[in-house]
């Protein structure tokens, strides 16, 4: 295939297709063991200074929230993150200086709620470096490239753009149409973390709900870790077998942490809390804020326990509840 | 321009919600768009199937989504998939429109959501592309809602995210997207745009009611194409306000 043009962003987290299968037989768990673990643990364990990161989920939607306040806590530092429609997780991981480099496919925003204080005054103040630019469904694609083993996946996005030009696809021609036609090469996170519904103590996981794209995910990242609802009997996963999203052969570590998406959204379970990300978008809007912020809701707290009784408890979950199956109407400050 | 007794976003959605031909498949981002397209759905064209990029494929939307992929996106859906899925979908053939927000657009319907000012030191940093690159190159119309000034309707974008016809006709087909793909209309504050066929240029279609084609001129900075007859489009009806404010966006995210 002849190269047409090529994006200039940097190649992250590609690697050889062959590298990668012997980076799998060496290191990836084949045998069924109990991985359960703590947070603290887990995190420690698995997240490197200077690693690739991707979330699951999607910003506000299913992401292992404990995990990024634990990532803060044990003041990770020069993560790389994947932006794949990153809004909270982002905002939270950049202004707190865990992360200091991304690729941006959605970042900085909190969709309908607005822009990010916070991320968007470290980018404008050249305090972290944006390494390039990429749509949804080329990081997605990048994934699945990942997923099959593959070293790039054709697609027919981003052609003729500028994001193609400050991402890391080439363009090239197709040798069956004759077309050009979009190659996004594959991407290999270092580490993940997905909030799976339940899960066995293997890390056989189900997810309720869209599975955006952690189904290619989960099999891209090296290292993957599940945080989930609930830690389930090894026969609620075997009498629905179809209902699992993610194999064991694929997770590191296996977390119980109920609420664990606070404050973003748990399909089926709970809704956004509006009023907590309404509270960080109000006082991220200054260096000193996002500190205060931080201070109260991550240092001054031992774990993600005491991170939920300060937040409001069982009585604020009950009430996420309900605005999740629609019994309470949803209210958000900066809608006022 | 007078003084109206509605807001310009209930005239927004009202337009755009027309726009749409019943049993039609539309890809859309959460907020005006998809206010815009619950509102078609209860009133002109009750058989539009909505889709979002995170994996809802027609959802009976309870109340209005926040985030793209909240569970309010998959509420009694048909389906509960993934972008993978979505995407291919679109890539396919399938989805007939795609809804797009933008910060600036050019008279080609090239959009901007990246940055304001230069790339490596911006004045603003939007978001990024997100899923609207792929809706913009894959879906078979698109349909752009935004605002409407001279800093928004530019002559050049600080940024090209997301391809309009590009640098002209054929310009699409030569960088490999889809054929027949491309910006259908793009919905203001002050009216609905549409695209020369043989320029791919934009061209003014219709003015709301108390907007001037000289305040449409005014408003935007490269030079728009005016036909000799210009539409009007219709006021929001008391019903379609309604709607708006009780059974669309009861939290008043959107329609203040």
């Amino acid at each position: 295939m002849d190269v047409v043009l090529k994006g200039e962003g940097p190649l992250l987290g590609w690697h050889d297709p062959d590298e990668q299968r012997k980076w799998i037989r060496a290191n990836k768990p084949r045998r069924m063991t109990d991985k359960r673990m703590e947070l603290k643990q887990a995190v420690s364990k698995f997240v490197s200074d200077g690693d690739l990161l991707a979330m699951g989920g999607f910003g506000h939607v299913r992401v292992s929230m404990a995990a990024i306040y634990e990532m803060i806590r044990q003041k990770k530092r020069n993560i790389t993150l994947s932006g794949k429609t990153a809004t909270h997780d982002c905002d939270l991981l950049v202004s707190s200086g865990v992360v200091s480099r991304i690729e941006v496919a959605y970042s900085f925003g909190h969709e309908l709620r607005g822009l990010s204080p916070a991320s968007r005054r470290m980018v404008e103040q050249g305090r972290i470096q944006v390494l390039g630019e990429i749509s949804n469904a080329g990081v997605q694609w990048r994934f699945k490239a990942a997923a099959m083993g593959l070293p790039f996946m054709p697609a027919r996005v981003m052609l003729g753009t500028e994001t193609f030009a400050k991402s890391s696809s080439l363009v090239v021609k197709d040798p069956f149409s004759g077309k050009n036609l979009l190659l996004v090469p594959a991407c290999y996170p270092d580490v993940s973390f997905v909030h799976a519904h339940r899960c066995d103590r293997f890390g056989n996981s189900q997810i309720d709900g869209v599975s955006i794209m952690d189904w290619d995910l989960a099999r891209a990242a090296r290292r993957l870790i599940i945080t989930t609802e609930k830690v389930v009997d090894d026969d609620v996963i075997r009498s629905e077998p179809s209902k699992t999203m993610i194999p064991f052969f694929c997770a590191d570590a296996v977390v119980e942490v109920p609420y664990g998406s606070h404050p973003a959204n748990m399909p089926f379970l709970y809704y956004s809390d509006e009023e907590h990300i309404g509270e960080w978008l109000k006082t991220s809007k200054t260096d000193a804020g996002t500190e205060m912020y931080f201070q109260k809701y991550v240092h001054d707290v031992k774990g993600f326990d005491e991170y939920i009784e300060l937040v409001g408890g069982k009585k604020k979950m009950e009430n996420l509840r309900d605005i999740e199956l629609l019994k309470a109407q949803t209210t958000a400050p900066w809608a006022e | 321009m007078q003084k109206q007794a509605f807001s310009t976003v209930e005239q927004m959605a009202s337009a755009t919600s027309k726009l749409i031909e019943d049993g039609a498949t539309v890809l859309t981002g959460s907020g005006l768009p998809m206010i815009a397209m619950a509102l078609a759905i209860r009133t002109r064209t009750p058989n539009v199937t909505i889709i979002f990029e995170a994996g809802g494929i027609a959802p009976q939307i309870p109340v209005l989504p926040i985030s793209v992929s909240d569970s309010r996106t998959f509420y009694k859906a048909v389906m509960a998939t993934s972008l993978d899925s979505v995407m291919s979908t679109a890539q396919q053939g399938y989805v007939d429109y795609g809804m797009l927000g933008a910060a600036q657009i050019d008279m080609y319907g090239n959009i901007n959501t990246t940055v304001i000012g230069p790339y490596d030191r911006p004045k603003a940093r939007l978001p990024g592309s997100g899923g609207g690159n792929d809706v913009g190159s894959l879906c078979w119309k698109t349909i752009i809602i935004m605002q409407q000034d001279r800093k928004r309707f530019v002559k050049k974008l600080d940024f090209l995210t997301t391809p309009g016809y590009l640098n002209g006709p054929g310009a699409r087909e030569r960088a490999g997207l889809p054929e027949g793909t491309g910006p259908y209309r793009v919905v203001t504050q002050l009216g609905v745009l549409g695209f020369d066929e043989s320029t791919k240029r934009m061209m003014l279609l219709a003015v709301h009611p108390g907007v001037s084609v000289e305040d449409v001129k005014a408003n935007t900075d490269f030079d728009l194409i005016v036909p000799h007859e210009v539409d009007m489009t219709s006021l929001p009806t008391a019903e379609e306000i309604r709607l708006l404010h009780k059974e669309i966006d009861p939290s008043h995210f959107v329609i203040r």
